[in-house]
């Protein structure tokens, strides 16, 4: 049963494990799946060549409870967090930080919706005016209703994932399913609306042109 | 299963117990077979949220678990009894603020210190300052601290106060248990003794035995997080947060419930904006302390009797102490 605890991980790490946790825990994922297996196969081995001297031990019947994250995660793999858990929480506040440096080059610039904020919103839109931009997100409803564009932010694994969310101004999409990814490219707008769950500040992109994609192997911001 | 020979009596063949692994292939035969059906679950927004958010607290989790178990199978195997009785201070009154201060040096979230918590008691430990550990080690790892200062870089307040109403929870705690507490409200399993095998035999053992254990009462809690993650609706706490008294309950209760790892916990606070920082601070320091899943694990390593006796107790301290250190610092 333990193999199947460590075969979970194995098959987490070869790439979906990214729909689940950060990206940064992937060594440490590998060396605990890699002890798990181990464990496992050493436990079989005494299992059958060794004979405990005082019997058969009791393993916990608890322990079988393991089964189930190991079935779901084998046979379901369960997708990345959207537009349902983004539907439910308030947008991400954005820190400050001490300097904007010059967007990456390109135009239009991909940039990150989680840094589009943090320049709209602190940096007024300075670092931003006169480029194009690019995000990509999926479509969730937003203030009053309208779609605005949204990724999931994670800081350890998906129980603590949060939106961060930005407003689509100018030729916004309308009419696309709630969840839909798209890439859009798009100019700064002064325009700032509020989340209605947090209250929290919500900047604007005036949309210029966007297109649907498929589902990024890294779906978190 | 090796073919049986000789027929044995229908009489012993009835009463023969069903072995796991007949059960296990039965198990995954049903599964199999069953994959259709189960993959239109994952088409419902609301269960596919439940599942990846229950997958995910087990795989973060999983790491810190086997830390926590390889260091816990290290104690109970290649630590002896004699060591810890000269490493701390042999009066339980001054142990109790050493272990809390302890913590310090696992840089873990809380999964990973039940088990060692659990092992250090069973090498002789006195539970006071082993569970002053297990209520510091996780809030105040320089790790923690650092994610907490990056989550509020405009109020250096909140690491102060978080590390310091931790410990002096912890302490608290510890202090409680030598005055009130009762040895015998602390079941430890009964587990094999290793005494008698070979040390690396006896290592895989307490590993495997761990695992099994303390992953187990995992996969509840984080089932029951998940449960909770995907029913309650933020924005209805939203209405509460305007009263103080009600904020900072709400925010204990949620810490509670949503049982997020202490390494992420200062990023969702930050994001709660409409509460007081108060009441943050009372969500970082109850967070790590009490939650679902720590309930679940506490209850299967040192029993029920003592989980419910004792989250309880830390949930009421962790708030009181949380809100005089908010009211004093932020």
């Amino acid at each position: 049963m333990l193999l199947l605890g460590g075969a979970i991980l194995r098959i987490a790490i070869t790439g979906s494990y990214q729909r689940y946790v950060k990206h940064g825990l992937r060594p440490l994922l590998l060396l605990a799946g890699a002890f798990l297996v181990i464990m496992a196969v050493l436990t079989l081995w005494y299992e059958i060549r060794v004979r405990h001297p005082g019997g058969h031990s009791h393993e916990p019947g608890v322990g079988w409870l393991l089964l189930l994250p190991a079935l779901v995660l084998l046979t379901l793999s369960p997708p990345a967090l959207s537009s349902f858990a983004a539907a439910k929480a308030g947008t991400v506040v954005v820190s400050s930080q001490s300097d904007y440096p010059p967007l990456p080059p390109g135009n239009p610039a991909p940039v990150k919706l989680l840094d589009y904020s943090a320049r709209a919103i602190y940096d007024s839109g300075r670092s931003l005016t006169g480029r194009t931009v690019r995000l990509d997100g999926f479509v969730t409803p937003g203030p009053g209703g309208h779609p605005v564009l949204a990724r999931i932010v994670l800081t350890c694994c998906a129980a603590d994932g949060r939106p961060v969310k930005v407003g689509l101004d100018g030729k916004a999409p309308t009419g696309l399913p709630t969840g839909t990814w798209i890439q859009a490219d798009g100019v700064y707008s002064t325009r700032t609306g509020n989340d209605p769950i947090n209250k929290a500040k919500i900047p604007y992109l005036t949309v210029t042109a966007w297109q649907e994609i498929p589902t990024p192997q890294d779906p978190y911001d | 299963m090796a073919i049986e020979t000789v027929a044995p009596p229908a009489s012993k063949r009835a009463r023969r117990r069903v072995r796991p692994v007949e059960i296990l292939a039965v198990v995954l035969v049903l599964v199999i077979l069953a994959r259709g059906p189960l993959a239109a679950l994952v088409s419902n927004p609301r269960l596919a949220t439940w599942m990846t958010v229950f997958v995910s607290v087990l795989v973060q989790a999983t790491p810190f678990l086997v830390l926590g178990v390889l260091l816990s199978a290290a104690i109970a195997v290649y630590v002896p009894r004699s060591f810890w009785a000269r490493a701390l201070p042999r009066h339980p009154v001054l142990a109790v603020p050493a272990a809390g201060l302890a913590g310090v040096v696992l840089p873990g979230c809380e999964c990973g210190s039940v088990p060692i918590a659990g092992a250090l008691i069973r090498r002789g430990v006195t539970p006071a300052a082993a569970l002053a550990f297990l209520l510091a080690a996780p809030a105040i790892n320089p790790v923690v601290l650092t994610a907490t200062a990056i989550a509020f870089p405009k109020n250096p307040g909140m690491v102060v106060g978080r590390a310091g109403a931790s410990l002096l929870v912890a302490v608290l705690m510890g202090w409680m248990w030598l005055r009130l507490g009762k040895e015998k409200w602390i079941k430890l399993p009964h587990r094999p003794e290793y005494d008698g095998m070979p040390r690396f035999q006896a290592f895989v053992a307490a590993c495997r035995h761990d695992v099994m254990h303390a992953g187990g009462f995992l996969v509840i809690g984080a089932a029951a997080a998940a449960t909770i993650n995907v029913t309650v609706p933020q924005a209805w706490m939203q209405s509460l947060a305007g009263n103080a008294v009600l904020a900072v309950i709400t925010l204990a209760l949620l810490a509670v419930l949503l049982s997020i790892c202490s390494e992420a916990d200062a990023f969702v606070a930050a994001s709660l904006s409409t509460f007081s920082l108060t009441a943050r601070l009372v969500f970082l320091v109850v967070g790590p302390m009490v939650d679902l899943k720590l309930i679940a694990m506490q209850s299967g390593v040192f029993g029920r009797g003592f989980a419910w006796r004792f989250a309880p107790a830390t949930l009421v301290m962790a708030i009181l102490v949380g809100t005089a250190f908010g009211t004093v610092l932020l």
